[in-house]
């Protein structure tokens, strides 16, 4: 199951010794402070893995995924794309290889999903050498971006807007887009945040498929645990902007290493189907159980 | 939070319904054609849409040339034309006439009352997708009184003598509209997401401060120069000289030119600027370009038609309403339907109280005013974000 990250591959990412700080603006300091910040990350992720990144609110997942889109530039330390630095390589050069699915998508225009998935075409139209303003979608380009359409069930979608549709809607509409990139790499950013059920399951089916059918390589952040280690081969547990454990569901999704990590009760067992390792959070019985006990 | 125009757009799309299952898989190119036809921009489209945008101002402009204080018969002003396109007549020979009516102040004012309308649209629409804001113009948000200022401040020095030169005034309007667009952007750039009113305000204080400083100018100046200022803040259109007119047309074309360059990368950027970087675009770069380029075509605009209003952010947003967001065809749509927007304009500034004129900027004021607050009232709880 899990895939080598043997030497003589070539990792999707290499990541040396990461450092990004946000600055905020605090009125009561009257000065500008970091914020949070990654500090000296360092770690690899294997050519057509699935990886989760998770952590508590505020770890640096978001920031983490956007420096590896070259959306954010670090203050320090590299990062390795396939073996080409990412300082050194034109943004829609990453963009051919890396499609990032952000959090959250707002758009005040009235495009709809069509035109918004195939923006994704965007950056092999500049390749192809077109004028900047001129140049349509070719049926090639049309083609990807109706089977993405197909693929993330969103198909009878196309004529409405992409602000006129529900959450969930615009969210697989905005991986249909990443899709049309196509993509070596997939950075996905909570990308269950808004789903149900049902469209949870189908897009992590959908990428565990891409992921076996093309080797797409999956870079993930998620809140779900559940999700992570039902799916990811490896897991990497951000804790205040470092690497607090990275390895397999088995070796980070433990109950002593989340209580260190979120400061909370958790049991953890096994699921009944894959055996791996499976979060619950204690009942409310089992809570009160605790504090009495803590007492 | 779906947006005005959307709706519409929206509707008429549904109604349309194509199933989309036409297409079968969407394997063959053939077939892969009529669904999307209907959600995306295509040549047919831009082609069909763009000439019969040019076809309309063609009539709109051949009307315009027959109204004024003396009327002009549509055949007199074809034989005009004609003969003054085959035997390079201009009309000076013959003083008085109708002909020189037409092509020493008529022609020259249709074509640059043109121009004028086209490019604010333009701008607009720049500006529109870059700052994210739907209510976005360079009036509205003070870009250009700054132009304005900068050109007065030019006058007052006396750096050129005529308002039409595409000179040092000229070079001073764009430094002032370049100014204020940097604050302005620097205010929308300060909290990150920002809702649609803040933007408005910023432009709002930037007028008032920019308004003060003209007047201060103004009143500097002797009563004679003062009052040809105060004409031409209102916003009027002044037939310009022939040579003059051919600079200006190949600077805005230029201009024109460099945003329609854009328009691809704007059509990204309205998903911001985080997203549009992920996907490829030299966000930094196309900004630059389209600020720049806005600055220097606001500041020529200004610096020969003063302070005309509105077109920039009703314009854009009407032909959204109808033909869609994409802005490859939205721009040069914008630039043509502005045009001829102008031009009616104008022409009503001329003859609705003729003799006397009536400065365009009251006329684009009065009309387009009113919108802005339809817009504002229609989107209530959608403004504030």
């Amino acid at each position: 199951m899990t895939k080598s990250t043997a030497s003589g591959v070539t990792p999707a990412y290499k990541v040396t010794q990461l450092t990004f700080t946000y600055r905020t603006y605090r009125d009561r300091s009257r000065s500008w402070e970091p914020d949070w910040s990654l500090k000296g990350l360092t770690f690899e992720v294997g050519s057509g893995e699935i990886f989760g990144v998770v952590g508590p609110n505020g770890s640096g997942k978001t920031s983490l995924l956007k420096l590896l889109a070259k959306v954010l530039r670090p203050q320090a330390g590299r990062v390795a794309l396939f073996g080409h630095e990412l300082e050194g390589m034109r943004q829609d050069a990453v963009a051919r290889t890396v499609a990032l699915v952000p959090q959250d998508s707002q758009q005040i225009f009235p495009f709809t999903i069509t035109e918004t998935v195939l923006m994704g075409r965007f950056p092999h139209q500049q390749s192809r050498g077109s004028l900047g303003g001129f140049g349509w979608e070719g049926p090639e380009d049309l083609r990807l971006a109706r089977q993405a359409m197909e693929e993330t069930d969103i198909a009878h979608l196309a004529h409405r807007l992409i602000s006129d549709v529900s959450g969930g809607e615009r969210q697989r509409a905005i991986i249909a887009r990443a899709l049309t990139q196509e993509p070596k790499v997939l950075l996905l950013d909570e990308p269950t945040a808004f789903l149900d059920l049902n469209h949870q399951l189908e897009i992590c089916t959908i990428l565990r498929r891409l992921n076996e059918q093309q080797g797409l390589t999956v870079v993930l952040s998620s809140h779900d645990l559940n999700l992570v280690s039902q799916y990811c081969d490896r897991i990497l547990l951000l804790k205040d902007g470092t690497v607090f454990r990275l390895g397999t569901p088995e070796e980070v999704i433990r109950p002593d290493v989340l209580e260190t990590v979120y400061r909370c009760e958790v049991l953890v067992d096994r699921h009944p189907v894959s055996g791996l390792p499976r979060v619950t959070l204690p009942s409310r019985l089992a809570v009160g159980v605790a504090h009495r006990m803590e007492r | 939070m779906g947006f005005l125009g959307g709706q519409r757009r929206g509707e008429g799309s549904a109604k349309r319904t194509l199933p989309c299952d036409d297409a079968g898989t969407g394997m063959a190119a053939t077939s892969v054609t009529p669904w999307a036809e209907q959600s995306v921009l295509t040549s047919r489209r831009w082609v069909a849409t763009m000439l019969t945008l040019a076809g309309v101002s063609l009539l709109v402009m051949i009307a315009s040339l027959r109204f004024g204080t003396e009327e002009i018969g549509f055949a007199d002003s074809a034989r005009i034309l004609f003969q003054a396109l085959r035997y390079g007549e201009t009309g000076i020979d013959s003083p008085g006439s109708s002909s020189v009516i037409l092509l020493q102040v008529r022609l020259p004012r249709v074509l640059l009352g043109f121009m004028v309308g086209g490019c604010l649209a333009a701008v607009g629409v720049g500006l529109q997708a870059l700052l994210r804001n739907p209510l976005a113009d360079p009036y509205v948000l003070g870009i250009s009184s700054g132009a304005a200022l900068g050109a007065a401040v030019a006058m007052l020095v006396g750096f050129g003598k005529t308002v039409l030169a595409l000179s040092a005034i000229s070079l001073c309007a764009f430094l002032g509209g370049l100014l204020s667009l940097v604050v302005v952007y620097r205010i929308a750039l300060s909290y990150g997401h920002l809702p649609v009113h803040t933007l408005l305000l910023a432009g709002v204080i930037l007028n008032a401060i920019f308004s003060a400083l003209i007047m201060f100018v103004t009143s500097t100046m002797n009563p004679n120069r003062s009052f040809g200022m105060m004409s031409w803040l209102m916003g009027t259109l002044t037939a310009p000289d022939y040579p003059a007119l051919v600079v200006l047309t190949v600077y805005l074309f230029v201009g024109g030119l460099i945003l329609f360059m854009q328009t691809r990368p704007l059509n990204i950027l309205t998903l911001g600027e985080e997203s549009a970087r992920s996907l490829g675009v030299e966000v930094e770069r196309v900004k630059k370009t389209v600020f720049f380029t806005s600055a220097l075509l606001t500041g020529a605009v200004v610096s020969v038609s003063g302070l005309i209003g509105f077109v920039g952010m009703v314009i854009p947003h009407a032909v959204r309403m109808v033909i869609g967001p994409d802005h490859r065809l939205l721009l040069p749509a914008s630039a043509v339907v502005g045009g001829i927007f102008l031009l009616a304009a104008d022409t009503a500034a001329r003859t609705l109280l003729a003799p006397a004129e009536i400065p365009v900027g009251v006329i684009t004021a009065l009309a387009g005013g009113p919108f802005f607050i339809y817009l504002l009232m229609s989107r209530k709880g959608g403004l504030a974000r």
